[in-house]
């Protein structure tokens, strides 16, 4: 295929993907430039005039609610998430490469968690803590329910990951006298690391940026999206942009920590 | 050749050096899957249930009370508002399956069949993917500065005299809430096609042209029947988030549309958490009969 001369059918597929690149940055690029909004600037274009007033507002505490600890709220629950999320996710999937008793079921459980819509979870959970007499609150409920979202995809990655993974590895280990664990620490886990990182990569933005499961679970403290979705409603000045700008650009970082990771951990092996 | 009858013979010699090492006990996959079974059973399972029995129960405005009564439920399918509801929810579910299901297809195939590199693949796969790794609702607020009433979309078509004055029915609007929704989920499809794509052997495509097959044949009776499976996966994906969607609804049709989902966001606020918990009921029906649907025409094990 590769020597062939581009056909018609590239330019046309070319211009597409590049509109659809447009239509997924462009209107998150119009909030960026318009967070930077003069103070006396409204919510649209045109820029009257470029400041940080709208940055500097979102630090007042009174102006917009508590972004800050709402901010803290999210990062923790975000890291609690994504490292449940990895240590079990590995743990099911070394569990899937073996049959056993209730495999399939608990298999489809994880795809069910996927499916059922979130508000139904948030419901559920939310109910489920009132009978028992438990306060919600975003550490106990509300991580639950984020739960059973990154989850699914920690298991269904971790799922793929082993399907491929040829078991001969671990026997040229044990064939040379490593134990049980050894073969995991030295061999299984540096092969699967890479995916690892990934799982907690999914495990921390989807926590960070879940809604829809927080909404009846977080109790008296809102997290981040939370407090995002309140300020839709009442907020009519561009500090709303400036969230949206300091949250995305976080998102960012976090994005391009993980790959840098996942670089660094594939130049290392590939080294050794 | 040789490689293929290799292949069976170590896998034999595998075999009894795997059992081997599980013998100690069969309970090994047990405890590793235990935790995700705790989990599931405490935050999914159990909730379910819960909202199961408490969707028969009676409330009034400031508790709920045990009890077996189904006028939830004949409440829920006795007003003509919670159908119209229904079929509005249904009516985004297929105009958003239609539009994502298109666009995610061909960037697939265009990143799958048209990009030579797996490097530069791999990059522009990551283009596509990291709008999703940031807020939902942040890239819903980001269309108000496009699409809004002296937005960047009316100000110029009125600056070029294309239209008199402004188009009303761009922001808050249904065309929105689509927009949007198309905006948010089309990358769950790209990634499943995607992935199917990349598996296709690339000789079957050989085979056909040398068979005397158009570019459009191959496209119509080698690609698309191979892709069907991703195609299943990123329908079920897209499906139910957009019947579990009210925010998207909520946000950008301004209140003038409704979603089941919203409808129940709305009971809750209203502490009619029975009467929410009987549109729960029949929407998770609704929702796990598409995806059992979609299910028997693709196995997800083999998929992955």
């Amino acid at each position: 295929m590769s020597p062939e001369k581009r056909t018609v059918g590239f330019y046309v597929l070319a211009v597409f993907f590049t509109l659809f690149v447009l239509f997924l940055y462009g209107p998150l690029s119009a909030i960026l430039i318009l967070s930077f909004q003069g103070e006396t600037g409204g919510l649209t274009f045109p820029l009257n005039g470029v400041s940080l007033h709208w940055f500097a507002n979102l630090f007042e505490r009174q102006a917009v609610g508590d972004f800050g600890g709402s901010f803290k709220r999210s990062l923790v629950l975000g890291v609690m998430v994504m490292i449940v999320t990895v240590v079990v996710s590995l743990l099911a999937g070394l569990a899937f490469r073996q049959k056993f008793r209730g495999a399939t079921a608990l298999f489809y459980l994880a795809v069910a968690s996927l499916v059922v819509p979130s508000i139904i979870i948030s419901l559920g959970i939310g109910v489920v803590f009132q009978q028992i007499g438990f306060r919600p609150a975003w550490y106990t409920s509300a991580f639950g329910a984020h739960l059973t979202w990154t989850l699914p995809f920690g298991v269904l990655i971790m799922f793929a990951v082993f399907n491929r993974f040829s078991p001969a590895y671990e026997e040229a280990a044990r064939d040379l006298g490593a134990t049980s664990w050894q073969t995991f620490a030295h061999v299984v886990l540096p092969m699967i690391a890479p995916s690892l990182i990934g799982v907690g990569l999914f495990g921390f933005t989807l926590s960070y940026d879940e809604f829809a499961r927080t909404l009846m679970t977080s109790g008296t403290f809102n997290t981040l999206p939370l407090e995002i979705y309140g300020m839709t409603t009442n907020v009519t000045t561009p500090v709303l942009y400036a969230l949206g700008t300091v949250t995305t650009v976080f998102s960012f970082l976090v994005i391009l920590a993980t790959l840098g990771a996942i670089l660094y951990v594939g130049r290392r092996r590939a080294r050794a | 050749m040789t490689v293929a009858l290799d292949r069976p013979a170590i896998a034999a010699a595998a075999k009894p050096a795997r059992r081997r090492r599980f013998a100690f006990g069969g309970v090994t996959p047990y405890l590793q899957s235990a935790p995700l079974a705790l989990i599931l059973s405490a935050f999914l399972l159990l909730p379910i249930i819960m909202i199961v029995v408490v969707s028969f129960w009676d409330y009034d405005f400031a508790a709920m009370y045990p009890d077996f009564l189904t006028t939830n439920y004949s409440d829920v399918l006795g007003s003509w508002v919670t159908w119209k509801t229904y079929l509005n929810t249904i009516k985004f579910a297929a105009i958003v399956w239609a539009l994502t299901l298109c666009i995610g297809f061909w960037v697939a195939y265009f990143l799958a069949f048209h990009i030579r590199t797996t490097a530069m693949q791999m990059v522009l796969f990551l283009v596509c993917t990291v709008p999703f790794l940031t807020s939902n609702i942040i890239r819903m607020i980001s269309w108000i500065p496009v699409l809004g009433r002296n937005g960047l979309i009316n100000s110029t078509l009125v600056h070029l005299g294309l239209v008199p004055k402004p188009i009303e029915w761009l922001l808050y609007s249904e065309f929105a809430v689509v927009l949007a929704m198309v905006h948010l989920y089309t990358l769950f499809m790209v990634t499943p096609i995607f992935n199917t794509l990349m598996r296709i052997d690339r000789s079957l495509v050989e085979a056909a042209r040398d068979a005397g097959a158009s570019g459009w044949q191959v496209l119509w009776n080698v690609i698309i029947p191979l892709a069907k499976p991703g195609m299943a996966i990123g329908t079920i994906f897209v499906v139910t988030l957009v019947m579990a969607d009210f925010s998207t609804v909520q946000v950008m049709s301004g209140g003038q549309s409704a979603s089941v989902a919203l409808m129940m966001k709305n009971q809750m606020s209203l502490l009619q958490y029975p009467a929410a918990a009987a549109n729960a009921v029949v929407l998770l029906v609704l929702v796990l009969l598409i995806v059992a649907g979609i299910l028997r025409i693709v196995d997800i094990r083999k998929e992955l």
